[in-house]
Order: C-alpha cells, then structure tokens, then sequence
C-alpha cells in the first residue's frame, strides 16, 4: 500500500497501541502533524516542548506505557532535552519523535536546524536519524521495543521533513532483529544458592528497593517476600511506593534527604540488597564504606550499574522480579526478629504527631503532607516538583501504592511536576492527581496552567509558597553562613489571581487549623484547583540528617 | 595504570564514532588511541580502542559500550596473546650531511608499520634529527589463533 513517511509514521504509532502523545507542532513536523489529523490517536498541545516531553513521562509512570512527545526541529527538539535527560535519569520509557530539516540541507546551518541525535546521545538509550521513508515501520517499531524493555528509558527519532512527505509502498516491519541490543535476566542456581547462604548467614539485612522494584512491578513480590522472611525495608527515591508507607517493615528513604531510620539501618545492617536501586550518590553517600562494613549484594537489570558505585559481593543481572522470585523459595532462613525490633524502635522514636489542631501563622509542611495523602486516599497520584516540597513529599505524605509518586529523582529537574502531573492525569482520569510544588519550581513550567486548562484537567495543585528558592536558601543557611544569594522571589504574582485567570478554583491558607477543610474542599471540587499554603520560610527538610548524624 | 586493547564490532552507521568518543568523554575514560577501519563483516566497522586505567575502569568500559545498540560485539584483547601493529608516518629535516644516516636508519626498520615498541624505538633514533612530523595510524590488533 502506498502512503507518506508521516502516514506510515502514524501507523507504525497506532501498531504500538499509543493512543494519546503530548506536543508542539512547528514547520519541519508537519507532514506528521497533517497526518495525525486523520488519527485517532490524541494529541495533548503543550505550552513548550519541555512541557510534551515531562508531561509523556508523567503519563508513562501512571499508565505503564511508554510515553510519546512529538516536536519539530531546532528549538522544539532542543526544549524536549531536559525533558528527555530526565527520563533518561530515571529510566523511564518515552519515545520522542522530532522533525528535521529536509535532508539536502542537513549539515548547511539552514533554518530551525539542530543536530538532536548528536545533542541527545547521552540521554538517549538510543537515537535515529531516519534517511529513507521505507526505515519508518521498523525504525519505530525497534524504538518502542527498545524504550521498553531490559532497563528502560527515551529514544528519540529525528525525521527529515522530505521524508516525512515521501511517497513509499508501505510493508509491515518484520520482527525486531536487534544484534547488538541484549536484555539478560536470570539467577542461576549457584547465584541463587550463594544468596540464600548470604541471608543465612546474616544477622542484620535490609532490601534497599530501587525504581527497578516500580518499573518491573515488583511490588507485590517485594511484599511477600519481606513478610515471608521479616526483613526491614529501606527505599531510594525512586523506590518509594515499592512498599506501603504504613507497612511495620518499611523504614522509609535512604539518603543525606532521607529519614533517621532508614539511614540507621543502612548503617547498622551486615547485609544489604540492593534491589533495582544504583546506589546513586544522593542515595549513598559512602556506598565504599558501607561495603566496607556489610555484605552487598547487588540484582539490577542493566549490567553496567553492577560495580560502577559500588562493588558487591556477590551481583546478580536480573529484573527484580526474577530475583524476588528466586528469594521466595529460599529455606532455612533464620529468625531476624532482634533486628527487626531494633529498627522498629528507631523509627518510632522518630515518629512525630501532626500539628492540626491550633492556629499558626504557617502551615507546617510535613503536615500538610501526611494529611494530603490521607484524606486523598491510596490511589492518589502525587506528583513534585524539585527543592523542599520533593522531600517534604517523600518523607511525609503517605504512598501506599507503586507508580502514585512521582518525581524527577536523579536528574532533579524543577518544571517536572506540573507538566507530570498532567500526564498522569490524562493516563488515569478517574483517579486524584494532585502537583505539589514550591513557589520557585511552578514557575518554571507554569505556561503549562494553559495545557491543564484546554484539557479540563482536574489537577489540584498545592503550592507551598514561601517567597523564595527554599532548597537553595536552605543550603545557603547552613554551609554558606546565610550568606543568602539569589534566592529571594520578593516580586512573586499573586498566585491567586493567576488561578483565577486560569479559570481554576483557589484558597489560600496560613494555619494549620484550616488544612484539613481545605484540603477536603479541593479533593471535592471537580476541576483545577490551586491550594497556596503559605509556609515558614525558615521550615528545614535536613532537619533529621543534619542533628542525628547521617551520612 | 594499565594499558587495556578492545576490540569492537560496530554497525556502520554514520553518527556512531561520535556516539562511542562521546561516551569515553563524558564517563571520563581515558583512550589512548583509538583506529577505526571496515572489516569482514559486512556493513560493520571494527574499532581498536587502547584505553588506560584500571581493571573496574576497563569493566565499565566494556559494559558502556555494551549498552550502545550498534555495538555488536566486544573483545578483550590479552596483551601476549595478540597481534598488534601500527604504522607511522614522520617527515625529518635531512641536510646533505645528514641524509645518508636516515635512510640507512630508515633501511633498518624497512616498513614502518610494528608495534608499539618498535614504533617508538624508530622515533628515539631520529630525535637527533629535526622532526618535522609524526603522523601514527594508532593500534590495531587481533587475538592470534
């Protein structure tokens, strides 16, 4: 049959069951753009490029798809790098198509021109740049094969706009033939056996559970393997929801960000396994130290995070599930009940109460949070954004389940959330989705308002507004003896007349008497709204690590 | 520090040298030298890397490149247990009086393709000489057998 590149473009989409991409048409897409219009698929016009590409991995972390943003050339493909480089860090599946120029003038620094391959190929676990309309079928079909399988993340496709409008006999692409791609994943016997000596022979282990646990759904395993066995849990940053916040084994996140007990056990433990989880500085600070002190024992689907910041003692290359798997037919395994009490303790010493009941002259934000997550209910979705309200997020607000939290976590992206946010929303409709953010990180992408609108997203957005960079101002507090420097947002907008003008509902509060009714009254309203909670700008999220001496 | 030689099998495609020097740069490996030439296979390249550090440095090395889809295949050269070869170019100042002493010194290595040593050892012989150029082709190598 014959048709165009952009024809055989949507096609190749709608074969890969994509039913809804987020983007910004510009001149050198729109042979594709011409072609959409005749699809089904939905397409999400976002307000800058940025916004397509976070926006396609909120949706891919909620749907548990992989993610689609479309841009044109030049400034539309470079706007979708940080959005890319972001879902790069946290091994998201997304696939972004870009237009180029025609190719007779690819190389003559011709109008809207960018070399996106090139700029993209740290970010991208692979990268096209298609020369021939016949490649398209199988271009695309290897992208999304490619973007979701083994350890997942972007690929990006860059597609001339001649052969966007090329004529060529369409033929579905054969099998995926990938010589130089391997996924590996299995335990051997001697692996397994090696393990499970390992954990007989422990005193103290903990499961340090990483994004791996989320991105193969392994949560449920992890479960049964924790409750079987009666090991203490610990999470990175993207680990967080692999096991319920409220489960008595799970000790909350590691890290110089994380909470006292977590930590503890890190430290104390003689055995740790790593699970899905790269042991990324934020994480582990002084992982040589650590394996110093304890056995490692390191499971990850991508061979190259075995030994590149720490080395195990014994590693596995396996999905977290074919290792949780293998941990449950595991016998003998002795009784870790002294352990499991001693980090009990820890953590409910640290445990704290709510502050709800008085009036303030600020809201505390570890309040706001637990509340939020309780009165929202377990299958809430919460996107951040980065700086305080990430960490206020990650250690207070209640997630129960996988995939309801999500962030930018190794690449800390500020302008994440929002965009996010909407993506999850469009993946999930009937669920809550709510976007907290700082004052600084929701006007990074707050362009994207506009996107929440047209799309009658009903997000609720709690803003905690304390007229600064809050993170920035924090760390300036602390290590740079208050020495304050461009942190200050004095001349921020009045947030609320921007919600008006948005045509979402708003509130404003200051004390914490008045969370729980206007938390209700948000949950309860059926479009977008904003919530700004006016916090104490002197609120610290290191408040733990720094006193209690964690690394 | 320890010299490590790689062979890699890569598919043709234009882009993918940059892809590979790219990835060296920014994970801060140290290449040596790097050769790059079609092969038997058709449609690939096979690519000589010399990268110095040591040996968690080489596993990471292999295991980047691994993760390059139009890497296919990467070996891990011994270092007695290959052939290695490179080939210089090099242009001296010879004055009349000079002249005869460098071809005779250019008569004893005949060819100036060898290894490294060898290499090496032909430019120690005409340092006395003004160079004026030294062009190296960098290694290339093969497991014997």
């Amino acid at each position: 049959m014959k048709m165009t590149g952009a024809q055989a473009m949507i096609q190749a989409l709608e074969h890969e069951g994509v039913t809804t991409v987020f983007g910004y048409p510009g001149a050198a897409i729109c042979p594709f753009y011409d072609a959409l219009f005749d699809s089904k698929i939905r397409h999400i016009l976002t307000r800058n490029e940025q916004g397509a590409a976070h926006a396609a991995s909120g949706y891919a972390r909620a749907a548990r798809k992989t993610g689609v943003c479309i841009a044109t050339s030049g400034p539309g493909a470079t706007n979708l790098i940080t959005g890319i480089a972001t879902a790069y860090m946290d091994s998201i599946p997304l696939v972004a198509i870009t237009g180029q120029v025609a190719t007779d003038l690819i190389g003559s620094d011709s109008f809207q021109e960018a070399d996106i391959t090139g700029a993209t190929s740290p970010f991208t676990k692979h990268n096209y740049l298609v020369k021939s309309a016949a490649d398209l079928p199988r271009v695309i079909k290897e992208a999304f094969y490619i973007a979701s399988t083994g350890r997942p993340g972007p690929v990006l496709i860059d597609v001339p706009m001649d052969i966007q409008a090329d004529c060529f006999e369409y033929q579905a692409p054969g099998p995926v033939s990938l010589p130089g791609y391997h996924i590996r994943s299995g335990v051997t016997s001697a692996q397994a056996e090696a393990f499970a000596e390992q954990l007989r022979q422990a005193k103290a282990p903990i499961i340090c559970a990483g994004g791996g646990i989320i991105s193969c759904e392994a949560s449920p395993l992890l479960v049964q393997v924790v409750n079987k066995f009666q090991i203490p849990v610990v999470t990175t940053m993207m680990g967080i929801g692999a096991l319920p916040f409220d489960h008595p084994l799970y000790l909350g996140t590691l890290g110089s960000h994380g909470v006292f007990a977590a930590n503890y056990a890190l430290n104390k433990a003689d055995l740790v396994i790593l699970i899905g989880a790269r042991v990324g500085n934020r994480a582990m600070g002084a992982a040589a130290e650590i394996a110093r002190r304890a056995q490692i024992i390191h499971i990850d689907i991508d061979p190259a995070e075995i030994g590149k910041n720490i080395k195990p003692h014994l590693a596995m290359v396996a999905d977290a599930r074919d290792a949780l798997q293998v941990m449950l037919d595991f016998d003998n395994i002795p009784d870790f009940a002294d352990w499991v009490t001693t980090v009990q303790d820890i953590k409910a010493k640290r445990a704290y109460t709510t502050r709800l009941d008085q009036p303030s002259a600020t809201i505390h934000p570890p309040s706001l949070m637990r509340r939020l997550g309780e009165l929202a209910g377990p299958d809430a979705i919460v996107t951040t954004e980065v700086g305080q309200n990430q960490i206020w997020v990650a250690n207070h607000y209640p997630i129960v389940m996988p995939r309801t939290f999500i962030s930018s976590g190794g690449m800390g992206t500020m302008g994440y959330g929002l965009p996010a946010s909407l993506g999850a929303k469009v993946a999930c409709p009937e669920r809550t989705v709510i976007a907290v953010s700082g004052d600084g990180s929701l006007q990074m992408s707050i362009q994207e308002f506009g996107t929440v609108k047209q799309e009658k997203a009903a997000i609720k957005f709690v803003l905690l507004n304390n007229n600064r960079l809050g993170m920035v101002h924090e760390i300036q507090s602390l290590r740079y003896s208050q020495r304050y420097s461009q942190v200050f947002l004095e001349e921020n907008p009045d947030f609320q007349l921007i919600a008006e003008a948005y045509g979402f509902a708003h509130a404003k509060i200051s004390s914490n008497d008045q969370i729980d009714q206007a938390v209700q009254a948000m949950l309860a309203y059926p479009g977008p709204y904003l919530l700004e909670c006016q916090i104490d700008p002197h609120e610290p999220t290191l408040f733990t690590a720094k006193k209690e001496g964690a690394q | 520090m320890n010299q490590h030689i790689l062979a890699v099998l890569v598919n043709n495609h234009p882009g993918l040298l940059s892809k590979v020097a790219g990835l060296f740069s920014r994970r801060s490996f140290n290449i040596e030298s790097l050769a790059v030439g079609v092969c038997e296979v058709p449609d690939c390249s096979r690519i000589t890397i010399v990268v110095n550090g040591d040996e968690s440095m080489v596993d990471q090395v292999i295991k980047q490149l691994d993760k390059l889809v139009d890497v296919l295949n990467i070996e891990r050269l011994p270092q007695g247990k290959s052939v290695q070869r490179e080939m210089i170019l090099i242009k001296v100042q010879a004055e009349s009086t000079t002249r005869a002493e460098v071809v005779q010194i250019a008569e004893i290595f005949r060819e100036l393709t060898g290894q490294a040593d060898k290499i090496e050892a032909f430019i120690k012989l005409l340092e006395p000489f003004q160079i004026l150029q030294i062009v190296r082709t960098g290694l290339i190598a093969m497991p014997r057998g």
